[in-house]
């Protein structure tokens, strides 16, 4: 896979680590929050065949993290 | 001999000696092994793998099922891919590789003398894949538009089918214009053997005495590889003499090899015409041309010897014989398959043309161009009309000689069995069979499996479709996947500025991440447990040093620095002073314990944390994930500076002696440098900042200088210390120290699911400020009364040491399946309290202090009291002495 770095290009895939789904948001006050929705934030991630955007941070290069969406069954990977 | 007179692409000037099985041949410069064996008369290379059935040459080239040789510690080789030199020993193979495991294992890649493996990257606009008419045409082609091109083929010299069918005018012209044109780079003896996202191809190309990995990325890949011919299967078709037919034509053009005097073609398709005229223009006699297309077809097959001497005609049916005729040659062509592993690799579709009688390419991916006999375009190899035909049936109805794969030695019968059973899905029956697992993939069999289960199902041979093609298309050694990384290389190895003094000392290492860290410093004569007693001996009655450079070390610098730190610790820093230290405790989201260390405040708005030595990778990212994603408004930077420090634990109640005689102007009393307090200073030239913390309990200082200073300070401190008898230690006394005192080592203590309360240490967890795994201690299960508890743990017999790991149970007569309660997290022998000790996680084990539990191993059981995990001078006396 080549992966769009947004500062430094595609690069291949080995340069970076996986951030998971980036459409789980960390609730913005964990202590209003039920421990039912406490759990779901921690514990439930999507895993859908298909276009999904997650978080990607480019360890080997300049180390900043960014979104794209790619698809889990082709590989193919568009811009957010 | 068999040795034409003249003609092939062998250099008769120069003649090459080689054993075969032990035993001495000769032949010529451009010969493979394979065609020099077949020119000294060698009809049988090998014994099939389950029947033991004699079996020759059958083809000349990659999908060569029967010829698997070893050529020194290089196994599964194919003899029609070897190249012949001088002194070359080979072995056959019966279909399994031997290893010679009294064989040096060389190091650090191929110092020993065996094969050198490298790898290597490059990048191009065109790789174009096979070196043949369609392969040399596009790569003239793309060299044109000024691409960078790289062409890979397989065999020694370019040309593909060309070489057989005699030199000719243009491959010399196209070759030495490849030559001169200034971007493009042939690799030969080179195989494209993986096809992966993006155009990521993976050659392996050979070399002398080794090979290199080739990991090439290319904007457009053209796919020229060719076509493999197939057989057509009927009773015993598998005796040494038997031959695709384009290797027959091929060892007498390229090689000036008769492969046979008497032969007899079996066909479908018009290919063999070329092979019939040039067989007879070499002198060999051609018996007969049996044409399913005239409605005959070779029946059966008879030997002498081991190997073919006539074949048996009938119709089609094979139900009648019309007659025999003598031959020591069967020359078999069934047609030939475009070849797709690449193609089908890169998720390319492929659909079975009923006119080729074969797979063809669909709709190629973007990026990727099939062309010439691969793309299905036969007229090169002579295809013409063809009759699609697979299998000659017996009298009889015995399928148990119709062999299907030679490799794996699989028939129709098998097949028919594996139908018979139920089985429908060609991916199915090759699991059942084994057709196209071995290391030929099936590169003669697979499309004819199709086809066999095609006509006992009456389905097209399109709707059955094939087995999905996967990587690496040839078999690709260990060593070349593991290039030099492979000895010392294997992995990096960190070595701290003060390594070679431990060397010299004759330090045992142990491997922390990728550090070497001492682990004891073994006197003459001493066992580990000696040396581990001595060295928490000298750490607690007298003074001793340890390396502690491979901490990890995050500088935070920033205005909203202790903002940051609050956020990420357990703990708050709003009280701490310039010029003094805290420990600091870490959580994940979920709650439970990820890392620990020391945060340093250095100055305004500049920090510094340690971290564990396996946790400074992995805590750096851990910082910068939350700061880049959720905190972007905090002004923070992080930089790991932990191959920057050199640091030192100086340790022991006369520390402070050696302090004082290396800094005789630093007040280093109990009250002008106190716990948890940073000091700098010089001894000599060495700048020094010295840190009052500990980790062993006593009175300690960590010495940390610039690495470059590292060894130069060690030598300072041994040299101060030598009087009072200054001693080294490793990581195991480390280890025992902190044990003594209940400190725990995340990794040893913590696992993932222990949180900070598990441990005892709710002092280290802010109620007044919000930090990352606040929320999830007040979940209903990191809440639960009943988790288990860091405790300590004193074996009854104070010699009994538990072993790390030991599962414990409440019922001394425990029977499996048990309730098992926790289980043991470190375990010592210990020179200050004179017996062994442990620490453990119990369920509810603070509750069940005083009272018994037990390890059962193995038929004896360890029965140990519960105590609390600080053993040692728990009023911290030493600690502030």
């Amino acid at each position: 896979m080549l992966i769009p770095c947004p500062w430094c290009g595609d690069r291949e895939d080995v340069e970076f680590n996986y951030g998971g789904s980036a459409q789980v948001a960390y609730p913005p006050d964990p202590a209003s929050v039920d421990d039912t929705t406490w759990a779901r934030f921690l514990f439930y991630r999507p895993n859908p065949k298909g276009k999904m955007a997650a978080r990607w941070v480019h360890t080997s290069g300049c180390r900043r993290w960014f979104n794209l969406v790619r698809d889990t069954a082709t590989h193919e990977i568009t811009p957010q | 001999m068999s040795r034409l007179a003249s003609g092939g692409r062998i250099d008769r000037t120069r003649p090459i000696r080689f054993t075969f099985d032990g035993v001495r041949y000769g032949g010529y410069e451009g010969d493979t092994l394979a065609s020099a064996l077949l020119a000294n008369d060698l009809a049988v290379v090998a014994h099939s793998l389950t029947y033991g059935r004699p079996r020759g040459i059958f083809s000349a080239g990659v999908e060569e099922p029967n010829a698997l040789v070893q050529v020194g510690n290089e196994t599964m080789l194919r003899a029609t891919q070897v190249e012949l030199v001088d002194g070359l020993e080979a072995i056959g193979l019966n279909g399994r590789g031997r290893l010679q495991l009294d064989s040096p294992s060389p190091s650090g890649g191929g110092q020993g003398g065996g094969p050198r493996y490298d790898k290597i990257y490059a990048h191009c606009e065109v790789l174009v894949i096979g070196g043949g008419r369609a392969g040399i045409t596009a790569a003239l082609d793309a060299a044109l538009t000024g691409a960078r091109v790289i062409l890979v083929d397989e065999q020694p010299e370019l040309g593909g089918r060309l070489l057989s069918a005699g030199w000719n005018d243009w491959l010399s012209a196209s070759i030495g214009t490849l030559e001169s044109a200034p971007d493009v780079r042939v690799l030969s003896r080179a195989t494209a053997f993986g096809h992966y996202d993006r155009n990521l191809v993976l050659i392996a190309q050979r070399l002398e005495n080794g090979g290199r990995l080739w990991q090439v990325r290319a904007r457009r890949v053209v796919l020229a590889t060719g076509a493999h011919e197939r057989p057509l299967i009927f009773a015993n078709n598998d005796r040494p003499g038997i031959m695709l037919a384009a290797a027959a034509r091929t060892y007498v053009n390229r090689y000036g090899v008769a492969p046979g005097k008497r032969a007899v073609i079996f066909t479908n398709n018009d290919s063999t015409d070329v092979v019939a005229a040039d067989l007879m223009r070499a002198g060999i006699v051609v018996e007969a041309i049996i044409d399913v297309r005239a409605g005959e077809a070779v029946v059966d097959t008879r030997d002498q010897q081991e190997s073919l001497r006539s074949v048996v005609v009938g119709s089609l049916t094979g139900s009648e014989s019309i007659r025999e005729i003598d031959c020591d040659l069967l020359c078999v062509s069934g047609g030939f398959n475009p070849t797709l592993h690449l193609f089908s690799q890169a998720q390319g579709p492929i659909r079975y043309d009923e006119g080729l009688a074969c797979f063809v390419p669909d709709v190629a991916p973007p990026d990727i161009e099939v062309v010439g006999a691969a793309a299905g375009d036969l007229g090169g190899r002579g295809q013409g009309t063809i009759m699609p035909y697979w299998v000659v049936p017996s009298d009889g109805q015995d399928w148990s000689t119709h062999f299907v794969d030679l490799e794996r030695d699989v028939t129709v019968a098998d097949v028919r069995r594996a139908l018979g059973t139920g089985m429908r899905s060609v991916e199915h029956v090759k699991r059942f069979t084994t057709i196209g697992t071995g290391s030929d993939q099936g590169k003669t069999a697979g499309i004819n499996e199709t086809a066999i289960i095609a006509a006992q199902l009456g389905q097209p041979v399109g709707a059955v479709g094939v087995t999905t093609f996967r990587p690496p298309y040839v078999p690709i050694s260990f060593g070349l996947m593991a290039g030099r990384n492979r000895g010392d290389l294997f992995d990096p190895i960190r070595l701290t500025a003060i390594h070679p003094w431990h060397v010299a000392h004759s330090a045992v290492f142990e491997n922390v991440g990728q550090w070497k860290r001492p682990w004891y410093f073994p006197g003459a004569g001493e066992d580990m447990d000696s040396a581990v007693l001595r060295e928490c001996r000298a750490a607690r009655e007298n003074v001793a040093v340890m390396d502690v450079s491979t901490l990890g070390k995050i500088e935070i610098q920033g205005p909203d620095s202790l903002e940051f730190l609050n956020r990420i610790y357990t703990n708050a820093f709003d009280t701490m002073k310039i010029g003094s230290c805290r420990y600091g405790l870490m959580c994940k989201a979920d709650g439970m314990v990820f890392d620990d260390g020391v945060v340093m405040h250095l100055d305004t708005d500049r920090w510094l944390a340690t971290t564990t030595t396996g946790g400074a990778a992995v805590v750096l990212d851990w910082m910068e994930e939350w700061l880049q994603n959720e905190w972007p408004s905090l002004r923070v930077r992080l930089t790991s500076v932990t191959d920057q420090w050199a640091a030192i634990a100086v340790v022991g109640p006369r520390s402070r002696n050696v302090i004082h005689s290396l800094f005789p102007h630093l007040a280093s009393g109990a009250e002008s440098f106190p716990f948890m307090a940073i000091r700098e200073a010089e001894t000599g030239a060495i700048p020094v900042r010295l840190h009052r913390i500990t980790f062993s309990g006593e009175l300690a200082y960590e010495l940390w200088t610039p690495s470059w200073y590292g060894l130069a300070m060690w030598e300072a401190v041994m040299l101060a210390g030598e009087p009072l008898g200054i001693m080294p230690y490793g990581t195991e006394a480390m280890h025992v120290l902190r044990a003594e005192k209940g400190y725990i080592i995340c990794g040893q203590e913590t696992d993932g699911t222990v949180t900070p309360q598990d441990l005892g240490m709710s002092w280290v967890v802010s109620k007044k400020k919000p930090f990352i795994g606040q929320r999830s201690h007040s979940r209903s299960d990191t809440a639960r009364p009943d988790r288990r508890h860091l405790v300590g743990l004193l074996p009854l017999d104070r010699d009994e040491l538990l072993p790390e790991g030991a599962q414990l149970v409440l019922d001394s007569n425990v029977t499996v399946p048990a309730n098992m309660v926790g289980h043991v997290t470190s375990s010592y022998r210990s020179a200050a309290l004179g017996r062994t000790f442990a620490l453990a996680l119990l369920q509810s084990g603070r509750e069940r202090i005083g009272a018994t539990v037990y390890a059962p191993l193995n038929g004896h059981t360890i029965a140990a009291t519960i105590t609390d995990p600080i053993f040692y001078d728990k009023e911290n006396v030493r600690r502030d002495s």
